[in-house]
């Protein structure tokens, strides 16, 4: 009897799918190249670049909310904010995070934490300046499906494998690693492995870096999607990203600079001006998230039979 | 979306509130009003505005009063209904029927909460708010300048408890201040 209209997106769920086994794979090619170049070392760096790993996401809250000068709020603080995040939650039947403001200009929101309990949705004075209240409650609905949809463990995850490719890249760079090759093997042998373990680094880097950024636009559209439905007005999200969008291609990129490392998880990306930009974005461009929200929206408009007859 | 099976909403849990109305006249004397509401976010498009037609209509259709409707400050759209003090049961049959029809044309995910309003003889208030995403109810008591009196909800729930099902998270007991009819 209880029939809705969420439809999932096969062709998203799927496409995401993929990457997310193509991720996988290329972990498993890391570790297996570096094994047979370093041997026991390996497992060394695979565990500290998981450690790594770890600790980013395991810390994600407080190092979001420090890189952008954010302060947590009490419902006193700001009861708007917090009567639309409550309600938010209520519908979407998910515990509440905590809120803070960063008191910037720059329009934008993102959320983060190490798990729906422990997490953090954070909207710049920026946004709140510009947008209507509607307007906000679709980007706070985009933030809570991202936390819904645990995105911050998922790219965590995903980009261990480049963290670790990255981390045996620069070490080689320095040379350390080729003091630690294969002692028992003559030096030729300990340059060989030290070049395979390079060159399987930098491509594992390569493909990683695009996949990353692949799933990463995947993880907005499901955002944007769930956000729709969520709140029931696709319209005025994507009012609110056009407006985002729109204001911060305009916004002088001295002040967007500092932001460049919180991209991933922002609702809109800070950088302007872009080469590229189809391979390497962390977000879809706005026309295809526009193009999505106007088919949510012809979803929730259609007809649906076998419900209340109409007289 | 925070749970990888959602709750199915038990709207059959709306029909234990006349027993729970009963409960909480003899042993607290709050007395129904009559009034209950239900709240909704509405959908854009013309398939919601058809639907929302329907329903009060199908509500119009009785002798009583007419069924009130209005927006809120956070967007969200109530739908008030009236009824005689002692017809509890109509109120919640009323209350029901919006909660399905909303279901079945597949904006259950739009319903937030239904409320029914009691009050006692020193003109306390109290609703009983029914979450449809949890599918659980709890007690809202407002005071002057968004205050809540906890002590009595607290004492309100243990009263019913046994007639409906109680939500345990007390922080998901949301205040809804200005709601029609409270």
């Amino acid at each position: 009897m209880a029939s809705t209209r969420f439809i999932k997106d096969t062709g998203l769920t799927a496409r995401m799918t993929l990457v997310m086994f193509l991720l996988g794979a290329l972990f498993v090619a890391l570790i297996v190249g570096l094994m047979y170049a370093f041997e026991s070392l390996a497992v060394f760096i695979g565990i500290a670049g998981l450690g790594i790993a770890f600790y980013q996401w395991y810390n994600s809250d407080k190092m979001a909310l420090r890189a952008m000068r954010a302060r947590e709020v009490a419902p006193h603080e700001a009861p708007e904010l917090h009567g639309m995040i409550d309600r938010l939650c209520a519908m979407a039947d998910m515990p509440k995070p905590r809120v803070a403001i960063s008191y910037t200009d720059m329009p934008n929101a993102f959320a983060t934490g190490r798990s729906p309990n422990r997490s953090v949705v954070c909207v710049t004075t920026g946004v709140m300046d510009r947008l209507t209240a509607e307007e906000l409650e679709g980007v706070l609905a985009h933030e809570l499906s991202h936390v819904a949809h645990r995105d911050v463990l998922v790219m965590t995850v995903a980009s261990s494998a480049g963290i670790i490719a990255g981390m045996v890249t620069r070490g080689a760079q320095f040379g350390g690693l080729g003091m630690m090759g294969r002692s028992r093997n003559s030096n030729s042998g300990g340059a060989a492995g030290l070049m395979i373990a390079l060159l399987v680094s930098l491509v594992v880097y390569a493909i990683s870096f695009l996949l990353i950024k692949l799933l990463s636009r995947y993880r907005e559209l499901c955002a944007d999607r769930s956000a729709a439905f969520l709140t029931q007005k696709p319209s005025a999200l994507a009012s609110a990203l056009t407006k985002i969008t729109g204001e911060i291609a305009s916004i002088p990129t001295k002040d967007l600079r500092s932001a460049q490392s919180m991209n991933a998880f922002f609702i809109a990306p800070a950088i302007s001006g872009a080469s590229l930009k189809t391979l390497t974005s962390t977000h879809p461009s706005l026309e295809e998230r526009l193009e999505q929200l106007a088919k949510v929206a012809a979803e929730l408009g259609r007809p649906m039979d076998g419900g209340f007859p109409t007289p | 979306m925070g749970r990888r099976t959602p709750v199915r909403a038990n709207l059959d849990a709306l029909f234990a509130l006349p027993t729970a109305a009963v409960t909480l006249q003899t042993a607290a004397g709050f007395n129904p009003t009559g009034v209950g509401s239900v709240c909704y976010r509405q959908a854009e498009g013309a398939a919601f505005a058809q639907t929302q037609t329907d329903v009060v209509a199908l509500l119009d259709a009785d002798d009583g009063p007419d069924v009130e409707r209005s927006d809120d400050a956070f967007g969200f759209t109530w739908l008030l209904a009236r009824h005689d003090p002692n017809d509890m049961a109509g109120l919640v049959t009323d209350l029901h029927a919006v909660n399905t029809t909303l279901e079945a044309q597949g904006f259950g995910p739009g319903l937030l909460c239904s409320l029914v309003a009691f009050t006692d003889a020193a003109g306390r208030r109290l609703g009983l708010v029914y979450l449809y995403k949890q599918g659980t109810f709890y007690p809202f008591v407002p005071l002057e300048r968004q205050r809540r009196d906890n002590v009595v909800e607290i004492q309100i729930r243990d009263l019913v408890k046994n007639d409906l099902p109680v939500e345990p998270q007390l922080q998901r007991w949301m205040p809804v201040w200005g709601a029609p009819g409270l």
